[in-house]
């Protein structure tokens, strides 16, 4: 397929917005344990604009890899650089994360939830109302602007946090496994969503997830990590056109492109089931 | 030892040093409140001369009958409410109320029915601590999941049997909660009563020690008081620590 | 959900009715040497709330209550806000403020009546005590069991100390703070009242004791009733808040 060629190359030209050399992270021992070598020596490229997925076992560390790009934890050896500036321990601008876990608050309302992302930016109130609404219109939730969390569903509050997150404007997205806690059904709409949004937004996306179709389906380069302690041990390239949806599970690639995944996949994971409990 | 024992340890001593210093210094007056290591001595003279034995044995047996009958009525009356929703519903707003109430109140108005006797205090140690337990079982057995009463009918189990090996072992825990909240509201009810207007027991001592201005006497009592009431408290909250531990639920 | 308050609200009225009649069964066991029916009761209230004295004793008591409220909430705020916050302490100073708890506080009163002397200081000093450690405990546990997420989200907006304090973490904690207000509001009035019990010369606990010495039932009758009610009815409200509170 000549269009994926060229998509393909013209991605790999793109510049690196985040790159990781030899990077580890170790956590120090907690009462009477040893420390914990969770990630490591790792180096990844993350190219502008693309959209790169992270699978693996369980406790390989994918979730401490985001914590490193997010700059909510250093490295313990290495050096991660986000547009050029190293990351330390602190979260540089232009960085947004959706977690797993519901992170609305309860408190406020999803119009006031959204609104909350714009809480540093030195615009006035009605121009914040205004991107808000815009960013609440592009995700669907027009109609629950003015209800509580409590009173919507998993996905509809997921959502709420991701319209929270983009209406920053982020230049990088970290998506930590967000559809973890959705039924199958609404996890395949809400990628749908996904590939949407980093269309419109023209953000890089980063997204963590356990589920290798959605890897498949989402990403532009997917990285497999091995057992903890995570290092990489395949990195994919899926060449699929950027106008791309959850139909593409049709294409013959599909299949062979999890079968890839999970060939490698396989073995680390029983090397992680071995060691649990 | 633990950072935590540490600190916690360091927190008393800073506070006793800090009054040892505030009274040698003259900042505490002596009529205020003697030196803590003249309290001390104070408390363990009349320790070892046995004094106020009688007193304090009689406070501590009101004590335990105002326990022993809110603690065995509460379980009885909240396993029986358990059974009966409509009643508990009922009863609902008086619980949730409860301790909102000067229980103490009603002290003279037990005083004017009963006398000046024992009965009045009593009564006020049992009014405090039943609805305590009462609730507290009633949240136990509340928490029974349904999956445990469902594997004992599946196994032949007659009702008391439920009871007796599945469901009471099951609210151990709340029960031994239970025993905790109902000595402490037994002890605030009893010597309370007592100090307000009573003709023996510690309560009674430390109030008449106050109007005849014997620190020397009634700084000790209150003393004795307050490690009796923070020694039992310890005790049945480390027991009910072991228990929720051991069940991962610590 | 219209169905469910119609029933709490019968079943209230249920209770009362209920509380009543086993009042007026006891009047009739017991007898006027030692009891006064609701009747007799609620009548001879009305006259009293007629006298000036009545008053007198009821502002002073609301007086030395309100000031212990202010005392206790500000600043168990401050000490719960703090422990919680602050990991260790917050985690070492928990069970000491719960053995605080449950030791009789009536037994300290004398050192508070030989610190402050014998007047309103030393019953506002007493109600605070009995109200600053429910705060306290309530808001440390708060702060303390915001969930970690909420934090996390405020790190990756880059939000200050300050502004996570005043725009998450404070906004998390309110239900749980509000309940350890509501503990403390009541705590307090018992405390301020059981003062007015012993070594007062005003105020609706001295009333009581007062009475006690003339061996007048209808007083005593009558400011215990009032008492109780008092009690029940604001904390009722505070309930209905606090329920409000928990669901929104």
């Amino acid at each position: 397929m000549p269009a994926a060629q060229v998509t393909a190359q013209v991605s790999a030209q793109l510049p690196a917005q985040v790159t990781l050399r030899g990077v580890t992270k170790v956590f120090p021992a907690v009462a009477g344990g040893k420390p914990v070598h969770a990630l490591g020596p790792i180096d990844i490229e993350i190219r502008k604009g693309e959209f790169f997925a992270v699978v693996g076992p369980s406790g390989c560390g994918k979730s401490t890899l985001l914590e490193l790009i997010a700059g909510l934890t250093a490295p313990t050896e290495g050096e991660i650089e986000f547009e050029g500036r190293a990351i330390g321990d602190n979260v540089p601008d232009g960085i947004g994360v959706v977690f797993q876990e519901d992170a609305c608050f309860p408190w406020l309302n999803v119009l006031e939830n959204v609104e909350f992302g714009l809480r540093l930016k030195t615009i006035g109130a009605d121009e914040k109302a205004r991107q808000a609404a815009a960013v609440i219109d592009m995700m669907g939730l027009r109609e629950f602007a003015g209800s509580y969390p409590a009173q919507l569903s998993g996905g509809m509050r997921q959502r709420v946090c991701i319209a929270r997150t983009i209406v920053a404007q982020p230049r990088l997205i970290l998506l930590d496994e967000p559809f973890g806690a959705l039924d199958q059904q609404t996890r395949l709409l809400m990628g749908d969503e996904v590939l949407r949004l980093w269309r419109q937004t023209g953000a890089t996306v980063f997204l963590i997830t356990h589920a290798l179709d959605e890897a498949a389906m989402l990403a532009d380069r997917i990285l497999v990590m091995s057992a903890r302690p995570g290092k990489t041990i395949d990195l994919v390239e899926t060449s699929w056109p950027r106008e791309r949806d959850s139909r593409i599970v049709e294409r013959e690639n599909f299949g062979a492109l999890t079968s890839r995944l999970w060939k490698t996949l396989r073995e680390e994971s029983m090397k992680t089931m071995g060691r649990a409990g | 030892m633990s950072r935590l024992r540490l600190y916690q340890i360091a927190v008393v001593a800073g506070f006793i040093l800090l009054l040892e210093v505030l009274c040698l210094a003259g900042v505490i007056d002596k009529i205020t409140m003697p030196a803590p290591h003249i309290i001390v001595r104070d408390f363990v003279r009349m320790i070892l001369a046995g004094r106020y034995f009688d007193e304090i044995g009689k406070s501590l047996v009101n004590v335990l009958a105002a326990f022993a009958s809110a603690y065995l009525i509460g379980v009885m009356v909240g396993t029986i409410l358990h059974g009966h929703r409509t009643t508990r519903e009922i009863l609902d707003p008086l619980f949730a109320t409860y301790y909102a109430i000067p229980v103490f109140a009603f002290y003279p108005l037990f005083i004017v029915m009963f006398g000046l006797g024992d009965g009045p205090q009593v009564l006020i140690g049992f009014m405090l601590a039943v609805v305590a337990v009462i609730v507290t079982t009633l949240n136990g057995l509340d928490r029974v999941p349904p999956v445990l009463k469902k594997t004992a009918r599946v196994n032949g189990l007659n009702a008391l049997q439920t009871a007796r090996h599945v469901t009471l072992p099951f609210c151990a825990p709340y029960l031994l909660t239970a025993a905790k909240l109902a000595l402490a509201y037994a002890f605030i009810g009893v010597i309370g009563s007592e100090f307000i207007m009573a003709r023996s027991g510690m309560g009674y001592e430390i109030s008449y020690a106050y109007t005849n201005f014997d620190n020397a006497t009634m700084y000790p009592l209150i003393l004795l008081i307050l490690l009796l009431s923070i020694a039992a408290n310890s005790l049945l909250s480390r027991w009910e620590k072991m228990l929720l531990a051991r069940r991962g639920q610590a | 959900m219209q169905p469910r308050e119609n029933a709490t609200f019968r079943n209230t009225v249920i209770l009362i009715a209920g509380l009543f009649v086993f009042w007026e069964l006891a009047y009739l066991v017991v007898g006027d040497v030692a009891l006064r029916s609701p009747w007799q009761t609620t009548q001879f209230l009305g006259k009293l709330m007629q006298t000036d004295l009545f008053w007198l004793h009821l502002a002073d008591s609301l007086k030395a209550f309100a000031v212990a409220l202010v005392i206790a909430v500000v600043l168990g705020l401050l000490i719960g806000f703090a422990l919680g916050l602050h990991r260790l302490s917050g985690e070492a100073m928990e069970p000491m403020l719960v053995a605080l708890y449950s030791i009789p506080k009536i037994t300290l009163y004398p050192i508070i009546l030989l610190a402050f002397g014998i007047g309103i200081s030393a019953k506002i000093a007493f109600g605070a005590i009995h109200g600053i450690i429910p705060v306290a405990l309530f808001t440390l546990n708060a702060v303390r069991t915001t969930r970690p997420i909420l934090i996390k989200t405020g790190r990756v907006m880059k939000l200050s100390p300050v502004v996570m304090v005043r725009e998450i973490l404070f906004p998390a904690a309110v239900p749980e703070i509000f309940t350890g207000i509501r503990v403390g509001f009541s705590l307090t009035l018992i405390g301020t009242v059981l003062g007015e019990m012993f070594a007062a010369q005003r105020g609706l606990g001295y009333l009581l004791m007062s009475a006690i010495s003339l061996y007048n039932v209808d007083l005593i009758m009558s400011v215990t009733f009032l008492l109780v009610v008092l009690a029940a009815a604001v904390n009722m409200v505070l309930l209905v808040i606090d329920r409000r509170l928990h669901h929104g």
